[in-house]
């Protein structure tokens, strides 16, 4: 067997290449939206609303109403219900979190178990993506594709409001408006990513890329290139790794790019653990060579 | 001189502590004010309410004559943020940050066009940073960092312009290159607020300076602000004997 033949066997499986198309249509729009979600410090949100959609999901499911809308409805009860708790009560913001998410993820679990079913809704919770049928696809392709235009064309916008968001509001733009708009962008992202990994996995998808981009790079412009062509080729990887080790998919892709943040934290040439040692060296010796007219403005 | 800056009888209060205290105040265009305060005297709460961050529960803010939301649309307020209040290891240059001061003043999704780029050289030669435009902000030093987010409200065109704390963590040159920066941008016609509790410089910055502590103490000449007695008041070493923790 060749090595080619690694690669094009699975792929003469309808249920592979669908496997394949969806987690890649996947990984990009989790890896775009993580970038903003790193730099905000919004990952323990990312894990919130991707766990509290599942209630909405199991609902939408019992009404025979497409999984984004109840997604969407519960993602955005929660982050309410986060604020109100928060707000109103001496209980502090990742407790509110804390205690927000995990009884909506736990109803969704009660949902689950009375709600009388053909397909496994523990799909929802563990992923199913070898599964996957066409109309889930198209389903997948169209939110992801909503999702992906919005951060495409809000990308300048939502970068100040990570960066600056008193900026924001003084040149106009609402902060406020900014921040609802990543947060329901995220609650359509869950459900993207829960076909693939599943409601447990989807916040490894929502934070490994962005991070392991952001060691890459100080360009946040070329983060956002970075992380979804990582967070691709890890998930490609990790399908075909299931694919011949007869493993979970969803687990593997999460490996995957779990040990992609590994090799960068180590190896990374700008802010990994042995480059920074080696920039250091570096720096140690290089520091003269600073052209003249800069070293002459050069402030300590 | 006409005031940029009018504010009418605010009072801020978070909770039970009252943060401002029925403050009017007539910031005049075209100069450099001082605002002088402990730490707790108000000075953020003041620009908070400035840029209209928070409400006040009663007053009104003048901008150049208009309500704060429309002077922020129409791109009259710059801010420069408090060190403490950047993420400064967040992954943009010195030119996106820049940049960010054009987007009021841009399309929907913040194209940049020529005149865009023009305006963000024009800043930095300004406050001559040009050499380091490609730098990540974190590799800037503390002058040259106040430096950045000054060039940004340059960008944006700011009439006022807002500055939290702009010395802290800025050695004694940066601070002279920072003072004469902000006195051309005055009397280019800008006006200029700087909240500071450093007082060294003030002399060859302002043109005028507030104590703050809760109230407006004083307003008026730089070297009265700074006599003993004033400041003592300002910063709560009371010479009456009165209990100064406002």
């Amino acid at each position: 067997m060749t090595p080619l033949d690694w690669i094009i066997e699975p792929l003469s499986y309808d249920f592979m290449t669908r496997a394949l198309v969806t987690t890649v249509i996947a990984a990009v729009v989790c890896a775009l939206l993580s970038c903003w979600l790193v730099l905000i410090g919004w990952s323990l949100m990312g894990d919130a609303v991707s766990h509290a959609v599942l209630p909405g999901v199991v609902i939408a499911y019992i009404l025979g109403v497409p999984f984004a809308l109840g997604a969407l409805v519960f993602g955005v009860a929660a982050v309410g219900l986060i604020g109100l708790v928060r707000g109103t009560s001496r209980v502090k913001e990742d407790a509110a979190i804390g205690i927000v998410f995990t009884t909506l993820f736990a109803l969704g679990l009660v949902l689950i178990s009375v709600t009388p079913s053909h397909t496994d809704l523990n799909h929802i919770i563990f992923g199913n993506i070898l599964g996957v049928s066409r109309a889930d696809l198209v389903q997948v392709a169209v939110l992801a594709s909503a999702a992906f235009t919005v951060l495409v064309l809000t990308r300048r916008d939502l970068t100040l409001y990570a960066f600056d968001p008193t900026h924001a509001h003084a040149i106009g733009l609402s902060p406020r408006v900014l921040g609802a708009l990543l947060l329901g962008v995220l609650a359509l992202t869950a459900v993207v990513a829960l076909q693939v990994v599943g409601v447990v996995l989807v916040v490894a998808m929502l934070i490994i890329p962005g991070a392991t981009a952001y060691l890459l790079t100080d360009r946040f412009g070329r983060m956002l290139v970075i992380a979804p062509v990582l967070s691709s080729l890890c998930s490609v990887l990790g399908i075909y790794i299931s694919y011949w080790a007869d493993a979970s998919p969803g687990g593997l892709v999460v490996v995957t790019q779990g040990c992609a943040f590994a090799l960068v934290y180590l190896l990374g040439p700008k802010h990994g653990l042995l480059g920074q040692g080696s920039r250091a060296r570096r720096h140690r010796r290089g520091a003269v060579r600073l052209p003249a007219d800069q070293a002459g403005s050069v402030e300590t | 001189m006409t005031a940029a800056i009018e504010v009418d009888g605010v009072t801020v209060r978070y909770g039970e502590a009252l943060a401002l205290d029925d403050v009017s105040l007539e910031v005049p265009t075209g100069a450099v004010t001082g605002l002088i305060g402990m730490n707790g005297s108000g000075k953020s709460t003041l620009f908070k309410a400035i840029t209209g961050m928070i409400r006040p529960e009663s007053g009104r803010i003048l901008l150049d004559g208009a309500s704060p939301a429309r002077a922020r649309r129409r791109g009259a307020v710059g801010y420069v943020p408090q060190s403490e209040a950047v993420d400064w290891s967040f992954p943009v240059c010195v030119r996106d940050v820049v940049m960010m001061g054009r987007f009021g003043r841009q399309g929907p999704t913040r194209r940049v066009r020529a005149c865009d780029r023009l305006a963000v050289d024009d800043a930095l030669e300004q406050v001559e940073l040009t050499a380091y435009a490609e730098r990540q902000i974190g590799q800037l030093s503390g002058g040259q960092k106040k430096r950045a987010f000054v060039a940004r409200a340059i960008a944006q065109d700011a009439r006022i312009m807002l500055l939290d704390e702009p010395f802290a963590g800025v050695d004694k040159r940066s601070e002279a290159t920072i003072v004469e920066l902000l006195r051309a941008l005055a009397d280019d016609g800008r006006t200029v607020l700087v909240s500071t509790h450093d007082l060294h410089a003030l002399p060859q910055l302002a043109d005028q300076a507030v104590l703050l502590l809760q109230k407006v103490l004083f307003h008026g000449k730089v070297d009265e602000a700074l006599a003993p007695e004033r400041l003592a008041l300002a910063f709560g070493l009371d010479v009456l004997g009165r209990d100064g923790v406002a």
